[in-house]
């Protein structure tokens, strides 16, 4: 076929083509994974009985939000690592600057509470089952918005992956920290981070694989 | 190679505006403005990549043809905020690597990969055979996909037509279609592989 005959055939017929917005899509993605999320929470682990009272302790607060920080942020750079010719820009950054806090939050702690304290603080009661239950709270949003940029165009397909990962390992950490116990920042800083980490690994080593055109 | 630098010159800013024009008139359903502007698209892909791809002038319009049919494909991804030259050049330079990682010889380009403004520099008019033929692939794809493509997209009949034609309902031939393209340039894109 020669060129002019398929731009004859590219041009023919309807070309108007809905331009829903890639957030929008990616939007979607997350509220069609979320349910399953809270389901899993719901099912397999429950809310902490002290939900109520947790809501006045700021540590709490610093657990459900600091993942929902890098979850809004690999949802900037997903949404624009899905359209070609737009650059991610400091989108990372939103994911960086909640870590290093967290981070900074548990040295503090750790260098300023008595030296038997801190494996107590650091691994809890549940280091166990922490990351692997934030990567299982995470997944359904994974795959939902890794479907989601399948119908889109990512030129850098490791990137936009990561991306994901970080929505989706962000949104899961906020979702099991309704059900952890845990309150202490050397806790937060190793087993919350690994958990959100472990996503967006697997979204870097899957992206070339699932999301090419 | 005279052939990629037959055409004209012309001040990339200006390319930029006529084309996102006619792009954006066509992605508002006016086909005859889709039809300039992917002619018009067509000679500065070809320029743009018959540059980058001296050493194999053979895989110039095969790329050329793949590029356009990802980039109608992809039509729904441009928002009108953005370049139309980085959206373009982002797609062509996409599919370039992935045939140049076919042929896994990356050490034998000259030119750097990183040049954005260059896509709407150069345009070349006259259009080579194409290696890959699109005709031949279009026959493997199966008749739900086929058929709609040949009826609407290459005689032109309406969507209505097609649909009496084939016993389809109107949906099922603008699926078949949307997802025939898909799967041409994905058969496209995979032939890479075998010529390499």
């Amino acid at each position: 076929m020669k060129t002019d005959d398929l731009v004859s055939m590219l041009a023919n017929g309807e070309v108007a083509v809905s331009r829903r917005r890639a957030s929008s899509r990616i939007w979607l993605a997350v509220l069609l994974g979320l349910p399953f999320s809270f389901a899993i929470l719901l099912s397999g682990y429950g809310v902490r009985h002290d939900i109520v009272q947790a809501m006045f302790w700021p540590m709490f607060w610093v657990k459900v939000l600091f993942p929902l920080c890098i979850a809004a942020a690999g949802f900037v750079a997903a949404e624009r690592l899905a359209r070609p010719g737009v650059k991610p820009r400091h989108a990372w950054m939103g994911a960086v600057l909640p870590v290093l806090g967290v981070w900074l939050l548990a040295a503090i702690a750790w260098f300023t509470m008595p030296a038997d304290d801190r494996m107590p603080a650091l691994m809890g009661q549940s280091w166990r089952i922490c990351a692997a239950s934030i990567g299982l709270m995470a997944l359904p949003v994974f795959a939902a918005a890794l479907f989601a940029l399948k119908g889109m165009a990512p030129t850098r397909p490791a990137l936009a992956g990561a991306a994901v990962g970080a929505l989706a390992g962000g949104v899961g950490a906020s979702v099991y920290a309704l059900h952890c116990m845990e309150l202490t920042a050397p806790f937060l800083a190793v087993w919350y981070v690994s958990g959100i980490a472990v996503p967006v690994l697997v979204g870097a080593l899957l992206g070339p694989r699932l999301l090419r055109w | 190679m005279e052939r990629n630098t037959v055409g004209s010159r012309k001040n990339p800013g200006d390319v930029e505006a006529a084309l996102r024009g006619l792009f954006l008139r066509g992605l508002d359903g006016d086909a005859k403005a889709y039809r300039d502007f992917l002619l018009q698209l067509s000679a500065h892909l070809r320029a743009f990549l018959g540059k980058r791809l001296f050493g194999w002038p053979d895989e110039v319009e095969d790329l050329v043809q793949e590029c356009l049919l990802a980039m109608h494909n992809q039509r729904h991804t441009y928002q009108s905020d953005q370049p139309l030259t980085a959206w373009v050049h982002a797609i062509a330079r996409y599919k370039m690597i992935d045939l140049l990682r076919a042929k896994s010889a990356r050490e034998d380009l000259h030119e750097p990969l990183d040049d954005d403004l260059a896509v709407f520099a150069e345009s070349a008019q006259e259009a080579s055979d194409a290696k890959r033929d699109l005709g031949g692939l279009l026959e493997t794809l199966p008749d739900r996909q086929r058929l709609p493509i040949v009826h609407v997209k290459i005689e032109g009949r309406s969507v209505a037509e097609a649909a009496s034609l084939t016993g389809m309902s109107e949906s099922a031939v603008k699926v078949g279609i949307h997802r025939g393209l898909k799967a041409l340039a994905a058969r496209f894109g995979n032939g890479w592989g075998a010529a390499a």
